[in-house]
């Protein structure tokens, strides 16, 4: 191994050494805060190990991983959100009685499967990366074992998430027994091969069984089940973890999947594709109509979203990689923000997360900085300009109109119309003023906090990449695939 | 520059006002007051000193007036783009305008949360001067969105729930989602015509010069511009509104405060005329012929669906929406007649319909301050109780019914002299509507102001700062009817740009054969 094939591993690394050391640390003295600081810095290490990388990039780190500027751009997306999660955390979890500082642990353990999973291209290190993500999310969302909605959420999450993964490895051997091949580039030189035949049915299904096990970690419809109760069961922290790092991870994966293997040479699977599209705008956007529950709420709004990007997913082509890099953060920005809004406001845990939306009624005259975040994440969710939501947006219907998928686009306006009606509502009550007790509210301090601060921090980004995207395309575009 | 300052001052006025709350309710007020009193004195200032016998639309010699241009998104060709010619500047004028009586007249009204009241007025207001200025396609979807959240606030927390109706959260939210639904589809038929001229030139701009330029070259085919047309014509049909489309406006007219609905009929309103006769039109002259019948038709309808609606309403705020249905449908008349007389009697339809249906809004609220109720039928005899609030209301009816000597007339005749030689049924259908305001307004008066008074108790009549309004809305109004002259001068050039192309459409596309598919 060379040097620069070092370097390049480097957030790798980082992130391996900051599990042992946490761990360690762990065994030495229980202390919340130094525990919650040790993971920090290493996830910090670890984004800079990301610049480093860039720089070398690309390397191919033995036929497992690769390292190029992709694999940067994801690796630091899901890095900074390990880092929000984090610091999210240690405000949440001052409340818990019984040990804390396992989350760390487990959310490191989590971001390290993630960066694998983002640098895979080879179905050993996409399945390793994989099941790295998932398993230490089983113990993240049971984590409050005292409370029946966390370890139901556990339980449930724990057997589809197997499930998926069974289809996963199904449909990776179905390739594998047609083309002899576990690297995604061996893989699409022998695609191009087989066109027809019982080959090709066999490849096809291989591939649609991928998608059904994917399909289950990006909760899209109809494999979104789970998605609305693991929301609200798990806590606030570990709910924008799963909503945001887990997922990018997961569609880096299956983006360069799709282009190294040459997945897009079948039509068949962007057919099937362009139907868990419809089916998830149109269900998620439905079912989160009459939600009362603002975790659930978000879960649907999940849904939906990854609806909308798999629009600019099908459309495929440089420009639909630009796109889902785009959406992907505005997406990640804004859940995490609103996610956050709902950590503090459940801030120090209290027995329960304040989940329903009669728990933010007049919210606005409580605590009027935090509401304009949770409106503005509102708006965005909604695609409302001046927020990021409006570029990704705007970028999903790009790539639409630029490969004509009229029937999806269709499906997106009509689901965005459909979704401000439930953005609003949510968003209406937080002004509303209560006629009765207020059992929530985030405590007066809540912005000096570190919690705090990470909130204000994607408030602003996510105005300015409203506002002034620029750069930030400009960071995506220098980091497409090949 | 001074584009940008037009636009940056209400948004930095705002924000002062939400932040000067802490200085007590007067604040909020005053900067809000002195804000928009900046924006008109800004535009008339621009007013004198351009020149506008100029427009982009013109084929020789095309230029703006005033223009600034900074790249923003350059790689998607998005550029800041701000210009000026004489339509938009009226338009802008008339935006300072109502935006000073919008906060005058929700100076007693509006006590709670003052400064956040503020802070969505005027956002609202910068929202609507960028779409009146914005020469960038992208730039101006991004205010035609931006203006709606500030008013649905407005709607949503400052309204009324009156007996009977929804609640004020219902129509807010419905206003939402008529504008933002058909906002998509214009985002959608933006799109499909940056890709068209990308895909046709290799440059990929949200320019409109550019792409304006492109449209006019005829190498659209002629199914792309159909369906391109539709796309912004169902937008700015909503916002309009069109008749069947139009059932989002008496709602939020009734729920909103005072200051918002003279905000909505006044300037709202006429963003939607405006993007026809800046996009909809030009862009698009073939398809925009092959619709002009049915667009016609369609004001057609509004005219008498919202003069017979207005006849059957109780609260003198539906009747005043309805109203302006039914003059909108004038303007939409109008600007698919196309001949000189009648775009330029639509220019002063839209300013005359924006100052007497924005005084008519204001004399609710202030019928509303001293009765505590909007209904009709709790009125009555207020004449015999106010000395100088009905003459007021009696001389804004006179406007809105056409009376001679009122912008208005002007504006109504215009249209209707305009668009007879075009389509004389449609015309003459048209004047019924005339006819029926006169009806809708005389049987308002009588039953809000004469008859047998409800009680003998004298009400306090029009402050100073109520009257002062007043009058000079009725000096203007008076000046427009009587003296039209300045306003058609300044809007002349982009008129005639206007009719000019789009009369090229009734000569079928070079394209037509073979141009570019969608």
């Amino acid at each position: 191994m060379t040097r620069h094939q070092l370097l390049a591993l480097l957030p790798i690394l980082f992130s391996s050494a900051t599990v042992v050391w946490v761990m360690t640390a762990i065994a030495i003295k229980r202390h919340h805060w130094w525990n919650a600081t040790f993971s920090v810095v290493g996830l910090n290490l670890a984004l800079i190990g990301c610049g480093v990388a860039y720089f070398v990039s690309p390397q191919m780190v033995t036929p497992l991983l690769v390292v190029d500027s992709y694999s940067c751009l994801y690796m630091a997306m899901v890095l900074a959100t390990g880092l929000a999660t984090a610091t999210l955390s240690h405000a949440y979890m001052e409340g818990v009685d019984g040990n804390k500082e396992e989350v760390y642990l487990l959310l490191n353990l989590s971001v390290l499967g993630g960066l694998v999973l983002v640098c895979a291209r080879h179905f050993a290190s996409f399945f390793i990366g994989l099941e790295l993500l998932s398993v230490p999310l089983y113990g993240l969302i049971g984590y409050l074992v005292k409370e029946r909605r966390s370890l139901e959420a556990s339980m449930k999450y724990l057997v589809l998430s197997a499930a998926a993964s069974a289809f996963l490895l199904f449909g990776m051997a179905l390739i594998y027994s047609q083309t002899g091949a576990l690297g995604f580039a061996d893989i699409g030189t022998k695609v191009a091969e087989i066109t027809a035949g019982t080959q090709y049915t066999v490849m096809v299904i291989g591939g649609a069984m991928i998608l059904v096990g994917l399909g289950f970690k990006l909760s899209l419809a109809p494999f979104h089940l789970w998605t609305p109760d693991v929301y609200e069961g798990a806590p606030a922290p570990v709910a924008a973890y799963l909503a945001t790092a887990s997922k990018v991870a997961v569609f880096a994966v299956l983006l360069r999947f799709f282009v190294e293997a040459r997945a897009y040479n079948y039509e068949v699977l962007l057919d099937v594709l362009s139907a868990l599209a419809v089916i998830s705008i149109v269900v998620g956007n439905l079912l989160a109509l009459l939600q009362q529950n603002l975790k659930r709420l978000l879960a649907y709004s999940s849904i939906a979203h990854f609806g909308y990007l798999l629009v600019a997913f099908i459309a495929a082509g440089q420009f639909a990689t630009e796109a889902v890099g785009v959406y992907l953060l505005t997406y990640v920005v804004t859940t995490l923000a609103a996610f956050g809004v709902v950590t503090l406001v459940s801030s120090p845990y209290k027995g329960h997360d304040a989940d329903t939306l009669w728990d933010y009624r007049g919210l606005f005259w409580r605590r009027p900085y935090l509401t304009a975040i949770l409106t503005t994440c509102m708006l965005s969710l909604a695609g409302i300009p001046m927020t990021a939501g409006f570029i990704g947006k705007f970028y999903a219907i790009a790539a639409g109109v630029e490969k004509r998928q009229w029937l999806l686009l269709g499906a997106l306006v009509f689901g965005s119309v459909v979704g401000l009606y439930y953005y609003l509502r949510a968003m209406v009550q937080l002004y509303l003023r209560t006629p009765w007790v207020r059992k929530y509210s985030a405590p007066l301090d809540w912005a000096s906090g570190t919690g705090g601060a990470m909130v204000v921090a994607l408030m602003v980004l996510m105005l300015v990449l409203g506002v002034y995207p620029q750069p930030f395309i400009s960071a995506i575009q220098a980091a497409g695939l090949q | 520059m001074i584009l940008v300052w037009l636009m940056v001052i209400p948004f930095v006025g705002g924000f002062l006002c939400w932040q000067g709350e802490r200085f007590g309710r007067g604040f909020p007020r005053w900067v809000g007051l002195i804000t928009m009193s900046i924006v008109l004195g800004l535009s008339l200032y621009l007013w004198y000193s351009g020149d506008y016998s100029q427009t982009l639309l013109n084929p020789s010699n095309p230029q703006w007036v005033a223009e600034f241009k900074a790249d923003w998104i350059p790689r998607l060709g998005i550029s800041f783009h701000l210009a000026l010619d004489g339509l938009s500047l009226v338009l802008v004028a008339l935006t300072g305008l109502i935006g000073v009586l919008a906060v005058a007249c929700s100076w007693n009204e509006v006590t709670r949360n003052v400064g956040f009241f503020h802070l969505n007025l005027l956002w609202n207001l910068a929202g609507v001067i960028g779409v009146f200025l914005a020469m960038d396609l992208f730039l101006f979807f991004f205010f035609w969105e931006l203006m709606l959240v500030p008013m649905y606030f407005l709607i949503a927390l400052w309204g009324h729930n009156i007996p009977g109706g929804k609640g004020r959260v219902f129509a807010a939210t419905k206003f939402f989602i008529f504008t933002q639904a058909s906002g998509l589809l214009m985002l959608l038929a933006i799109l499909a015509l940056v890709f068209a001229h990308y895909t046709a030139t290799g440059v990929v701009t949200f320019g409109y010069p550019e792409l304006l330029a492109w449209t006019r070259s005829g190498a659209m085919s002629a199914q792309l511009e159909w369906w391109l047309m539709l796309g912004f014509f169902v937008a700015f049909a909503v916002k309009m509104p069109v008749v069947p489309l139009h059932s989002w406006l008496p709602d939020a007219h009734s729920q909103a405060p005072t200051a918002g609905s003279v905000d909505l009929a006044g300037i709202l309103l006429k963003t939607a005329a405006y993007g026809i006769l800046r996009f909809g039109v030009p862009m698009f002259p073939h398809a925009s012929q092959e619709i002009a019948p049915f667009a016609m038709w369609l004001g057609v309808a509004g005219i008498v669906w919202g003069a017979l609606l207005s006849l059957s309403q109780h609260d003198v705020k539906r009747f005043v929406a309805y109203t302006s249905v039914s003059h909108m449908g004038f303007i939409l008349v109008g600007i698919y007649s196309g001949t000189e007389q009648s775009l330029q009697g639509v220019v002063i339809q839209m300013l005359a319909h924006g100052i007497s249906a924005g005084a008519l809004f204001i004399l609710c609220g202030e019928v509303y301050e001293r009765l505590h109720t909007r209904d009709m039928r709790e009125m009555g005899g207020l004449w015999s109780r106010l000395p100088f609030l009905p003459p007021i209301a009696m001389f804004f009816s006179a406007a809105a019914l056409g009376l001679p000597g009122m912008g208005n007339f002007v504006g109504e005749f215009l249209i209707l002299v305009g668009s007879f030689p075009v389509n004389p049924v449609i015309t003459i259908v048209s004047a019924s509507g005339l006819i029926l305001a006169a009806v809708y307004s005389l049987i308002m008066m009588q039953r809000a102001f004469f008859g047998a008074p409800k009680s003998d108790d004298k009400l306090p009549d029009l402050n100073m700062r109520e009257m002062s309004t007043m009058l000079s809305l009725m000096a203007l109004i008076l000046f427009m009817g009587l003296y039209p002259q300045p306003i058609l001068d300044v809007t002349k050039a982009t008129m005639a740009g206007v009719q000019t192309i789009y009369a090229t459409g009734l000569v079928p596309p070079a394209a037509s054969v073979a141009g570019v598919l969608p």
